[in-house]
């Protein structure tokens, strides 16, 4: 059964479709790229698989549950990590993950059990009671994308999670996700590094609120006889964005 | 010298394509200037009396129509006995009272001498002074005028009260004011700066993709704070009772409970001004200036509402802190019970609902 399901998904504002009629699935395990120009409409849908908006019209189930009735099932089963920071500057690393771990129901034991084990992976048992604010922005990000994983969700949404990171931290942070999917992690990623678009298993390129194009990405440059991704993201999306 | 020109237009455009930045640059000023010109007046003009006339001469009556025919006057209360002035006094019916004493004219034909009693509400003290002056010079000059037409000089000894605080203590004025105002700095100023900070930081988005219910998050980072205040407030209430000798005669437990009653209003409004903005910094400035202003001028904390001008006492009412800082004095001050204080409560109550509502209706529509 797919992890996310959509069919015509959409959503207006007023007269404005934001989203118009996504239709798309997304399998368990799979590394899938949500790419688009600013204002295509990604947010929105992010906005709705995650239980946040409701949709105007269409149908989508993400982990098996209903956009419409059952949005709080969905928060508790996904992760969630976004371009701005999600944790607190002014809290240590351990109180930053005690912290979600508790909005996320988790018993204290697990809590403590999860927290020294994600403290080994990352190398940063040491530094475990030092403040967000006084880590590298390439640790805080590799942190964060942990404990948006620590209830153990079966599908994880990253919002441009490397914004603003130099090109040797980007890819580490992308070992944390091909070590994430080969566990049977769900992840869903926008980005706009075209480089980052060729890690994934599938993308789908976004254009004013519909999908413009989903494949993988070595399908995608064959189709449009281009030999990187920064080329079929420019030949589709630059209709729409040049006035 | 044409770079530093560029310079200086450059920031000319900051400033005028800023509409934020322009209205407080240009309103701050003029709404000071209306407000500070208006509300700082020393006369008072809206004075109950109550007399108290056991003697109904001539005298009496003669007196008695000065002092209603005084601009300070604004409604009376009359009445041949004595009994009753400590409640005129407790339910606000009577802001001064003239007790003469019986047979007036007479003694005052026959000895040459007559009393009467003024009482006046010292519960603000700079009211109360200015309302004996004016008193004191009516009776004075109806005695000047007596001396002139009989033989003997006539004296009237007037024998001066003042109700509730009869050292005339600033610092009964001010402790109940400083206790509004704290509290609202400190609800509504920092609830509105925490709950803007998670917005701007990125947190919140993360908040409400959690199982996380939006109330509990909100309610979850307005509990501390209401806690902190109410430490405030003991603290205050403590420091004022031993280090300044400020009474609380009525009820502790009502007191802190209209204390909560006023958090809660405050916390309200916090909210309802970070759900409709994103920064702290845009936070910050209309909690100051939209509400730190308005509590200190116009609550009646520093400037007495009966001394505004009518557009600006109506404006009164609908600062919360007026109606707290009425219930404050009247415990703390005078004794008085819910039975006397029950208005203002409510009005407290419903404006504290009205906010709750638009506050919760508010986040529910932005976040």
């Amino acid at each position: 059964m797919p992890v996310i399901e959509a069919h015509g998904l959409t959503r207006r504002f007023g007269d404005f479709t934001a989203v118009d009629a996504l239709t798309f699935s997304v399998e368990a395990g799979e590394i899938f790229g949500f790419l688009g120009a600013n204002g295509a409409g990604k947010t929105t849908a992010i906005r709705m698989l995650t239980g946040l908006l409701r949709p105007t019209s269409g149908e989508a189930r993400v982990v098996g549950f209903d956009v419409y009735t059952q949005a709080e099932a969905i928060k508790r089963h996904i992760g969630y990590m976004s371009q701005r920071f999600s944790l607190y500057e002014d809290l240590t690393i351990r109180e930053n993950i005690r912290f979600y771990g508790g909005i996320y129901g988790l018993p204290r034991r697990a809590i403590r059990a999860r927290t020294q084990a994600l403290l080994e992976r990352l190398a940063l048992t040491e530094a475990a009671d030092t403040q967000i604010r006084a880590l590298p922005l390439g640790w805080k990000q590799k942190l964060a994308f942990s404990v948006a994983l620590l209830h153990e969700p079966r599908l994880v949404f990253l919002d441009e999670p490397t914004g603003g990171v130099d090109p040797i931290t980007r890819r580490q942070f992308w070992d944390l996700i091909y070590e994430a999917a080969a566990r049977g992690v769900t992840v869903f990623v926008t980005t706009h590094y075209m480089d980052e678009a060729e890690y994934c298993d599938r993308v789908s390129i976004m254009v004013d609120g519909r999908i413009a194009a989903l494949d993988t990405p070595h399908s995608l440059k064959q189709r449009y006889q281009v030999g990187s991704m920064d080329d079929v993201f420019l030949k589709l999306a630059r209709p729409a964005a040049s006035p | 010298m044409h770079a530093f020109l560029g310079f200086v237009r450059k920031e000319f455009r900051h400033i005028l394509r800023d509409r934020r930045t322009l209205l407080i640059l240009f309103g701050m000023p003029v709404a000071q200037l209306v407000l500070f010109g208006f509300v700082i007046r020393n006369e008072v003009n809206d004075v109950t009396l109550l007399i108290a006339d056991p003697s109904q001469d001539a005298m009496t009556q003669a007196l008695t129509h000065r002092l209603l025919a005084s601009r300070y006057v604004d409604g009376v209360a009359y009445q041949t006995h004595l009994d009753g002035i400590e409640a005129a006094f407790r339910q606000g019916l009577a802001r001064e009272a003239l007790l003469f004493e019986p047979g007036f004219a007479e003694r005052l034909q026959r000895e040459g001498l007559a009393r009467v009693q003024v009482i006046a509400d010292a519960t603000d003290p700079n009211v109360a002074n200015t309302i004996l002056a004016y008193t004191t010079a009516i009776i004075q000059s109806y005695e000047q005028d007596l001396a002139a037409t009989t033989a003997v000089s006539p004296g009237i000894v007037p024998n001066v009260r003042m109700r509730f605080n009869p050292e005339l203590r600033s610092v009964y004025l001010f402790v109940p004011g400083l206790i509004a105002l704290v509290l609202m700095l400190v609800c509504a100023l920092m609830t509105s700066i925490t709950i803007t900070r998670e917005k701007e930081v990125g947190t919140m988005e993360v908040l409400l993709v959690s199982p996380l219910r939006p109330v509990p998050i909100i309610v979850g980072k307005v509990v501390p704070y209401v806690v902190l205040s109410f430490i405030i407030v003991l603290v205050i209430l403590g420091l004022a009772r031993t280090v300044f000798g400020v009474p609380i005669r009525g009820s502790v437990g009502l007191l802190l409970a209209e204390c909560l009653l006023f958090i809660l209003c405050a916390l309200a409004l916090g909210i309802l001004i970070s759900t409709r903005t994103s920064s702290q910094q845009v936070a910050t400035m209309i909690a100051l200036a939209g509400l730190l202003m308005p509590t200190v001028l116009l609550s009646g904390f520093i400037f007495p509402i009966s001394s505004m001008p009518a557009p600006l006492q109506a404006l009164s009412h609908l600062i919360p802190a007026r109606w707290f800082l009425a219930i404050l004095r009247g415990i703390m001050i005078k004794g008085l019970g819910l039975a006397d204080l029950w208005t203002e409560t409510l009005a407290l109550a419903g404006m504290t609902g009205l906010f709750l509502i638009a506050s919760i209706r508010s986040f529910h529509d932005r976040l």
